[in-house]
């Protein structure tokens, strides 16, 4: 039973890695977005079973509240933005996927690298979950750095915060209070976010915020 | 005749493995022949002797062989004492009589376009190599100057002085065999030389580098720190993929060739490197598994890889041409060369059941072991490079399809090439007693993994599995549940396949066979020119890879329509180490030398003032220093 | 007796895969014509495909030198015995201690590389073109092979694919994330070496989208049939492979009679079938992709295959 516990933590919060991979693979817009439903899908059910074999009911209600907001509203949300702004064909000019990629699996070496021996005295489990949440945050980092849509990065950010949602479960601690303000002050983000993407698509015609640095004050 | 003569003058001496260590000093130069030694012995001399027998064919096509005859027993004997010297200073001499003597015959033909200025790189490329190995050599030494090497291995330098020597080995010993960045003049050098010297110089030469780096790292040096193997290791990975792409842009036969030495280095000290990775973690099995694959390795390529530059020179003779946008067709002209050639082409590219296959195999399965390594970078480095083996690997076949058939394929693109003839009967012979090795050590690997047990006896203290004790002829590296693979019987089953296949189709189906003009989709285009040319062959791999790695860049002129002139592509490939290593460097170097030039052309008065002034400065120093 | 059964089931598994490899791509091209709402062709076409290519006179063409001749036996052997290396429905074959699982795949490397020489040997652009394009596909998917196989040794200890076999099995596997990763690098591995769709498509004969059958373009009559049966050979191999190691369950081990094997015969009929019937769904699902599009493709296999074995290292330690 503890086994079969262990092993099905260790295939959802893996599988939250290989989503954040798919996450960078994606070139298209509406992809991306149904990736990112996937990942918050992915971490819902990842906090579900933590509340299972931890017998924390409160943190069934962050599954929820992942499951409710991040994998149905807000991809639903974006879905809308994509098809208003009129980006809904778009073909996010990446890098080089493969580049990319071999940059994240560098990541994820390092992060291993870097939490297992410091963690060495923790439970197991929270080791593999810190491990592969520092991957997850490092991976939302990434893709907000190689990408130059907004929408993108907007998704990339909240990937970073699944990521800590991630660590913070499998560390047995997060408060509830702090859960639900978290989520919503993604939510508020969103919203903010949204607003401004439609402000600047209005003034600048575009989302590619390439086209902002042109108007950028203090630069030659 | 005296031609002939002179080739076979070439010593062969103790071609045979002894493997018993024998003491001899000798004025002064002390000279042994250890387990080591004598493989590498054996290595050198099946190359030589070899050489020298296609020398007799290829030497009656020599423009000037007052330039190639008295020195090419010299190179052969400057190897041999490399190999045996046992002492800093016999070791530093003959290694630096062998780069003179290689340097004199790559300038044996030093009035084509190109070859002075590769001559005059690899003298430079070798005088740094060698001083770095003599700043090893002093280091190793210490302040009590024991310059013998029984002295050298008693002594136990601190752990700074290794990583310094370690790193000096690297540069003096990396040099001469082509590590990346170190291996700019190789692809120059290598092939300006006849075709029997570049066959020793890629096939030999590079190992007695190999030798050097095995004897002062494994030999001279202490027990090794984990990071020197991951160093090794890097480069190594580096090396074999930055070597087969370089031969993949290639278009000149034996350019691609010489890059292809590049490459099959880095596979070597992959092996190396896990040697030392596992030794340091005291794991010695481990250790003689992969020190067993790196020499195995050397054995291999030197095998192959002379064959194919012998392969290489009989196009050379038969039609002129190095170019491979200049040949094609040649297996109808010239069919014995072209089956040594691909039998070539299929060992380096690790296919089985040549001997390339065995030697990469058991690189795999040390990689496989690397688990087991304490130190997480180590165990996270490892598989990346084992990727970069299996890449490497891969486009290496790539690359040798495309030698092959562009070179021996298809149809003949100028008329050197439909008018060449085949090579003469003893550059055959040679190449037939490598196509026979290139099989041998392939089907009966376990023959040859036995004799270097005691050079990893030695070495590393273990020694893999004797695999005269298996059933069948079966190689194991480990242990039978673990992995095995037996090249004679793959080959029997293949052999046995292929031939029920063709008992059955000449049995029961048509045997009817008719000649027609090519197909190709109803277009076929009669003119040689339209085939598919060696730069079009690699512009998939160039798409994928060139762009990062050489900043490929492609340029595609179109005349309007209308416009009757013919359209160009143009693609520009930057070597990168080249432009950020060499050429500052280079710069630098002229800028001091532009300066220092004017001290030249002084008046008398000015020479004394600067005699005097380097003696004063000499005196102050002095007075300090105490 | 033991060794005489072995050696008999080794004779059976050659004579079955060569008997099944047709039916295996009939039935693909099957599933695919009914997802289509097509009739199809039956199931047995491709053994009538081989059986009137046999018949036919061979073409050559008039400047083919013997390695074009020589070329299709040595693909068909070399393809033959890989897929007789691979425990398909026992386990206990004579010769599989011959070849690991690297050996496997450097085996059919061998195949392509006479194969792609061939596509050069007549001197036409096709055949260039679907050579460096084959070789460039397999330069990039050998390396996601090799960290398939790297993450499976870690596992099961081994590289043999019996041992594999044995060890997926045994109780000392649980539910884990990187057995998942692993196999779907290896399926991308397995479309690309096969040829199918996104990578290539087995069924076009537009001429800038071919790649496998651009190469053997100039090949006729037995030739052809040969170059036909070892390109069936292969997919079924690359099944097997998957089954062999994902889905072990029903393979008959070394000695354990005849009523086992021929429950593994079944069972293995069974595994085969499923793998066809996704196969076909998943080719029908998804469009080709171009031909640069591949690196990238292969690349995320190669990943896979990394993180798969980064994970491994994780819970190992666990």
């Amino acid at each position: 039973m503890d086994r079969l516990a262990l092993d099905v933590a260790h295939l959802f919060a893996g599988g939250l890695v290989l989503v954040s991979f798919m996450l960078l693979y994606q070139d298209r817009m509406t992809g991306i977005v149904n990736i990112f439903a996937l990942h918050a899908l992915v971490v819902s059910f990842s906090v579900a079973w933590q509340a299972y074999i931890q017998h924390a009911p409160h943190l069934y209600i962050t599954a929820a509240i992942a499951l409710v907001v991040k994998a149905v509203v807000i991809p639903i949300a974006l879905h809308r933005i994509i098809v208003q702004l009129g980006i809904h064909r778009t073909i996010e000019t990446v890098v080089g996927i493969g580049l990319t990629m071999l940059g994240g699996i560098g990541l994820v070496a390092l992060s291993i690298m870097v939490m297992l021996p410091i963690t060495a005295e923790a439970g197991t489990l929270a080791r593999e979950d810190l491990a592969f949440a520092l991957s997850v945050v490092l991976l939302g980092l990434l893709m907000m750095i190689s990408r130059r849509n907004a929408v993108s990065q907007v998704i990339g950010f909240m990937s970073i915060e699944n990521g800590l949602i991630l660590a913070a479960t499998g560390a047995k601690g997060m408060p509830l209070v702090v859960e639900i303000s978290v989520a919503f002050s993604i939510l508020i983000a969103l919203i903010v976010i949204g607003v401004f993407l439609f402000r600047i698509r209005e003034r600048f015609d575009t989302v590619d915020i390439h086209a902002l640095h042109e108007h950028r004050g203090g630069r030659p | 005749m005296v031609v002939a003569a002179w080739f076979l003058l070439a010593d062969r001496p103790l071609a045979d493995a002894l493997l018993l260590p024998v003491g001899l000093p000798w004025l002064g130069a002390h000279f042994r022949l250890d387990a080591l030694a004598a493989f590498f012995l054996l290595v050198v001399n099946l190359g030589g002797a070899t050489a020298s027998l296609y020398g007799l064919g290829y030497g009656r096509h020599e423009e000037a062989p007052a330039r190639v005859l008295p020195f090419f027993p010299a190179f052969l004997a400057g190897m041999n004492l490399v190999v045996l010297a046992d002492d800093a200073f016999t070791f530093l001499f003959t290694w630096e009589f062998m780069s003179l003597s290689s340097w004199a015959l790559v300038m044996a033909h030093h009035r084509r376009p190109g070859n002075a200025a590769a001559g005059y790189l690899y003298l430079l490329m070798a005088s740094l190599g060698t001083l770095a190995l003599l700043l090893a050599f002093g280091l190793l030494a210490g302040p009590a100057g024991g310059y013998a090497f029984d002295a050298i291995r008693e002594s136990t330098p601190s752990a700074r002085v290794c990583g310094t020597v370690l790193a000096l080995a690297l540069i003096g010993a990396g040099s001469k065999a082509g590590l990346v960045p170190l291996h700019v003049w190789l692809p120059l050098a290598h092939p300006a030389a006849p075709s029997h010297v570049s066959a020793l110089m890629s096939g030999v030469m590079t190992k007695v580098a190999v030798y050097g780096f095995v004897r002062i790292v494994f030999d001279l040096l202490g027990p090794p720190v984990w990071w020197w193997g991951a160093l090794v290791l890097l480069l190594g990975g580096v090396t074999a993929v930055m070597g087969v792409l370089y031969a993949l842009m290639e278009h000149d036969l034996k350019r691609l060739l010489a890059y292809h030495t590049v490459e099959n280095i880095g596979i070597i000290f992959i092996g190396l490197g896990l040697a030392l990775a596992f030794r340091s973690s005291d794991m010695q099995a481990a250790a003689a598994l992969a020190l067993t694959a790196a020499l195995f390795h050397v054995f291999n390529h030197s095998a192959f890889k002379s064959l194919l530059f012998f392969g290489a020179g009989a196009v050379l003779t038969a039609t002129g041409e190095r170019d491979m946008e200049h040949l094609g067709g040649l297996i109808h002209r010239m069919p014995y060369t072209a089956l040594a050639f691909l039998v070539g082409s299929a060992a380096i590219s690790a296919l089985p059941p040549f001997n390339g296959f065995v030697s990469e195999w058991l690189t795999f399965q040390a990689i496989l072991l690397s688990p087991a390594l304490p130190q997480w970078s180590l165990k996270f480095l490892v598989p990346a490079v084992g990727a970069m083996l299996a890449l490497s690997a891969a486009l290496a076949a790539a690359c040798f399809v495309k030698a092959f058939g562009v070179t021996f394929l298809g149809r003949p693109r100028t008329q050197a090439a439909r008018d060449a003839t085949e090579a003469d009967p003893r550059m055959l012979a040679a190449m037939f007693v490598f196509v026979a090795l290139c099989l041998v050590a392939g089907i009966l690997p376990g023959y040859f993994i036995d004799a270097l047990s005691p050079v990893t006896q030695t070495l590393v203290g273990a020694h893999v599995p004797r695999q005269g004790d298996f059933d069948w002829l079966m190689i194991v590296p480990i242990a039978e549940s673990r992995s095995s693979y037996n090249g004679l019987m793959l080959f029997a089953f293949i052999g046995l396949a292929a031939w029920s296949a063709t008992y059955v189709i000449h049995r029961w189906a048509s045997a009817a066979m008719r000649r027609s003009p090519p197909w190709d989709c109803g277009f076929p285009d009669p003119s040689p020119i339209t085939q598919y040319s060696a730069g079009s062959f690699s512009q998939p791999i160039r798409r994928v890879f060139g762009s990062i790695v050489f900043r490929a860049r492609e340029e595609v002129h179109i005349p309007p329509p209308g416009d009757l002139r013919a359209a160009r592509l143009q693609v520009r490939l930057r070597d990168v180490p080249w432009d950020v290593l060499y050429l500052p460097a280079a710069a630098l170097v002229g800028f001091a030398a532009d300066h220092l030039n004017k001290v030249q052309f002084l008046t008398i008065r000015a020479y004394l003032t600067l005699v005097f002034g380097a003696l004063v400065v000499l005196l102050m120093v002095l007075g300090i220093w105490q | 007796m033991a060794v005489v059964f072995d050696a008999l089931v080794q004779l059976g598994q050659m004579l079955v895969v060569l008997a099944l490899a047709p039916l295996l791509t009939g039935y693909v091209r099957m599933v695919k014509a009914r997802l289509l709402r097509r009739q199809g062709p039956p199931v047995v076409q491709p053994y009538r495909d081989l059986l009137r290519l046999l018949r036919k006179e061979a073409v050559l063409a008039q400047n083919a030198s013997w390695v074009f001749r020589v070329a299709p036996y040595l693909v068909f052997a070399t393809t033959w015995v890989a897929a007789a290396l691979v425990p398909t429905f026992a386990s206990g074959l004579v010769v599989s201690a011959a070849a690991d699982m690297i050996a496997i795949v450097a085996l059919l490397g061998s195949a392509r590389f006479m194969l792609a020489l061939a596509g050069l040997d007549v001197g036409t652009s096709f055949g260039g073109i679907g050579s460096s394009r084959e070789m460039m596909i397999a330069s990039l998917a050998e390396p996601a092979m090799l960290m398939v196989v790297f993450t499976l040794s870690l596992l099961a200890g081994s590289t043999q694919l019996s041992s594999i076999a044995a060890f997926m099995q045994g109780p000392g596997i649980g539910l884990r994330v990187s057995l998942a990763l692993a196999l779907v690098g290896l399926t991308m591995v397995a479309i690309a070496e096969n040829a199918r769709i996104p990578v290539d498509n087995p069924a076009t004969h537009l001429e800038l989208t071919m790649v496998h059958e651009a190469m053997i373009l100039e090949y006729s009559g037995r030739h052809l049939a040969l170059i036909e049966a070892a390109s069936y050979l292969k997919l079924l191999l690359y099944l097997s492979v998957i089954a062999c190691v994902f889905v072990p369950w029903g393979i008959a081990a070394a000695g354990q009679g005849f009523a086992a094997t021929l429950i593994g015969l079944t069972l293995y009929a069974v595994k085969l079938a499923a793998g066809g019937f996704l196969l076909a769904v998943f080719e029908t699902a998804i469009a080709k992709m171009r031909v640069f599009r591949v690196s990238d493709f292969l690349g995320a296999a190669l990943m896979l295959g990394f993180l798969a074995t980064l994970l491994l290292f994780v819970s190992r330690v666990a």
